[in-house]
């Protein structure tokens, strides 16, 4: 393997998967928000539809869905997608209905307590979905969401299918013209696992970030925090916090 | 302690107001209202009334129905029969050429703004620090202006004790202040009737009296119409005119505090007071 077919090959190959990612991320996320809210309405039919594209693209082999937005879309529409946007329409689709499971579960572990207190406040069920459900919700959903996004990085080798020139498929080319197996496999293996390690780093902060925003961590001090000058007149009003 | 028990009334004051309604005319009433889990009849056929600017307490065993009345008043949960008037205006009922049919979401949202409540388990919202709890309904449901709000806040939430607070998470604070800072948001709101539903049951016994104190000031220095669930027999004996007592879903007797803790006709009541003093 030499520098030049990395530098034809891998680079590019690395770029286009990282777009990939992002953008079906991107979408896997709305779809999730949408998808996952919709299933928790009170209205039976918005109930069914939405549970119906769940159980549809959880069900659906996501190699398939790729060949039918490349192949089948095309021919019922009339219309061709970018196979790089076929892709990731496909897995942002896909992946979309595993979050809106995530969804709908953080916001069923929301206590029956805080629909109540948006209620006596006349919220309306759209400003209590927004302003109170889901930002308690979100810390609990970046774990999971964490892992989604991971399966999606890896997930995004299955577009070399459509001659996507992403990764997979740069190794695949060099594979073809050179026959060392070996050493090209192994630095996609490395290359995968440094992207997911990346990735597990980034929501670890968004996780933080999110608990800080309901009270559940310390907030952040200035290095030199005035702590003295906080315990000298921090006494609580009425027997201290528990 | 620093609870403002001498805190000017001017922010409290403007919280509540009784919008023509002459004093001594019902505010809410409810009329044949029955109310079942199950098989369980939890009110039973009940009728009653409270009158504008007063302070009504209910007293029962628990399981009495209590809390499902002020559930119902806030429209959390629905009469089987029966109706509930607040302000001259149907609670999960409107009419529509003539007939009563069950309300939209959006007459519910309209007479619900008229009615704040405080809940045992205060149900502050934890993705909010203290000011915005309080400012957060006011400015997305009142449509008012944001430093408007927040000027407001900050006087309801001195007059609760609080200042020094307001740039906390609710799980900083204590239950006690937590409760305090629940009562401000109730007030932000400018309800024509509060709910108390036993505000200070799920508090420990060396925080209730700051609570307390605070609920006096309140019932003294607003007009706000008062519905309160408490087993605090001398908190409700300080603050209402009237007290309702409950059994099995239905209202045994009522009268003054001074007639139903001193004298009360029914040998239930003094059977229930006697197990709770």
């Amino acid at each position: 393997m030499t520098w030049g077919l990395v530098s034809n090959w891998i680079l590019p190959g690395l770029w286009i998967t990282v777009q990939v990612a992002l953008f079906s991320a991107l979408i896997a996320l709305v779809v999730s928000f949408v998808i996952g809210t919709l299933r928790t309405s009170e209205l039976w039919i918005v109930r069914f539809l939405s549970g119906a594209y769940f159980e549809i693209f959880r069900g659906a082999s996501a190699l398939v869905v790729i060949f039918w937005f490349a192949f089948a879309f095309p021919l019922l529409f009339g219309w061709q997608l970018v196979p790089l946007w076929a892709g990731a329409l496909a897995l942002g689709l896909t992946y979309g209905a595993y979050g809106s499971e995530i969804v709908r579960g953080s916001l069923a572990a929301v206590p029956e307590a805080q629909r109540e207190a948006g209620i006596a406040l006349s919220f309306t069920r759209l400003q209590r979905l927004r302003r109170i459900e889901i930002p308690q919700a979100w810390p609990e959903m970046v774990p999971p969401f964490n892992n989604l996004a991971i399966e999606l990085l890896k997930g995004t080798a299955l577009v070399s299918v459509i001659a996507v020139a992403d990764l997979a498929f740069a190794g695949n080319v060099i594979r073809l013209s050179t026959n060392e197996s070996a050493p090209v496999y192994t630095l996609l293996l490395v290359i995968y696992f440094v992207l997911a390690f990346g990735v597990t780093r980034g929501m670890r902060a968004v996780e933080r970030h999110a608990k800080r925003g309901v009270g559940r961590l310390p907030e952040r001090k200035p290095l030199f925090s005035r702590t003295a000058a906080a315990t000298a007149n921090g006494s609580t009003t009425d027997g201290g916090a528990r | 302690m620093n609870t403002p028990n001498d805190t000017p009334a001017g922010a409290a004051g403007e919280a509540g107001s009784t919008g023509g309604r002459s004093p001594g005319e019902d505010l809410i009433t409810f009329t044949d209202v029955t109310k079942r889990f199950g098989d369980n009849v939890v009110l039973d056929d009940l009728c009653f009334g409270v009158e504008a600017n007063k302070h009504v307490t209910l007293i029962g065993p628990s399981g009495s129905g209590k809390t499902t009345i002020l559930r119902l008043l806030m429209t959390l949960a629905k009469p089987d029969e029966g109706t509930i008037e607040v302000d001259g205006e149907y609670l999960t009922h409107e009419r529509k050429n003539g007939k009563l049919v069950p309300a939209g979401e959006a007459h519910n949202r309209a007479v619900r703004k008229k009615i704040g409540m405080v809940f045992q388990q205060f149900n502050l919202f934890p993705n909010m620090r203290v000011l915005r709890n309080v400012t957060e309904a006011p400015v997305h449901v009142l449509g008012m202006e944001k430093d408007e709000a927040e000027e407001r806040a900050r006087g309801l939430i001195e007059l609760v004790g609080l200042t020094e607070h307001l740039d906390k998470y609710p799980t900083q604070l204590s239950g006690g202040q937590q409760q305090r800072v629940a009562i401000a948001r109730a007030l932000a709101m400018r309800p024509k009737v509060l709910l108390l539903d036993e505000v200070t049951s799920a508090l420990d016994p060396e925080l209730v009296a700051g609570v307390l104190d605070v609920l006096r000031d309140i019932a003294r220095s607003t007009d706000i119409t008062m519905v309160c669930v408490t087993h605090e027999m001398s908190f409700a004996r300080d603050i209402s005119q009237k007290v309702l007592m409950f059994d099995q879903g239905k209202i045994v007797e009522s009268g003054s505090p001074d007639k139903i803790f001193n004298d009360p006709d029914h040998e239930r009541t003094r059977e229930f007071l006697s197990s709770v003093h």
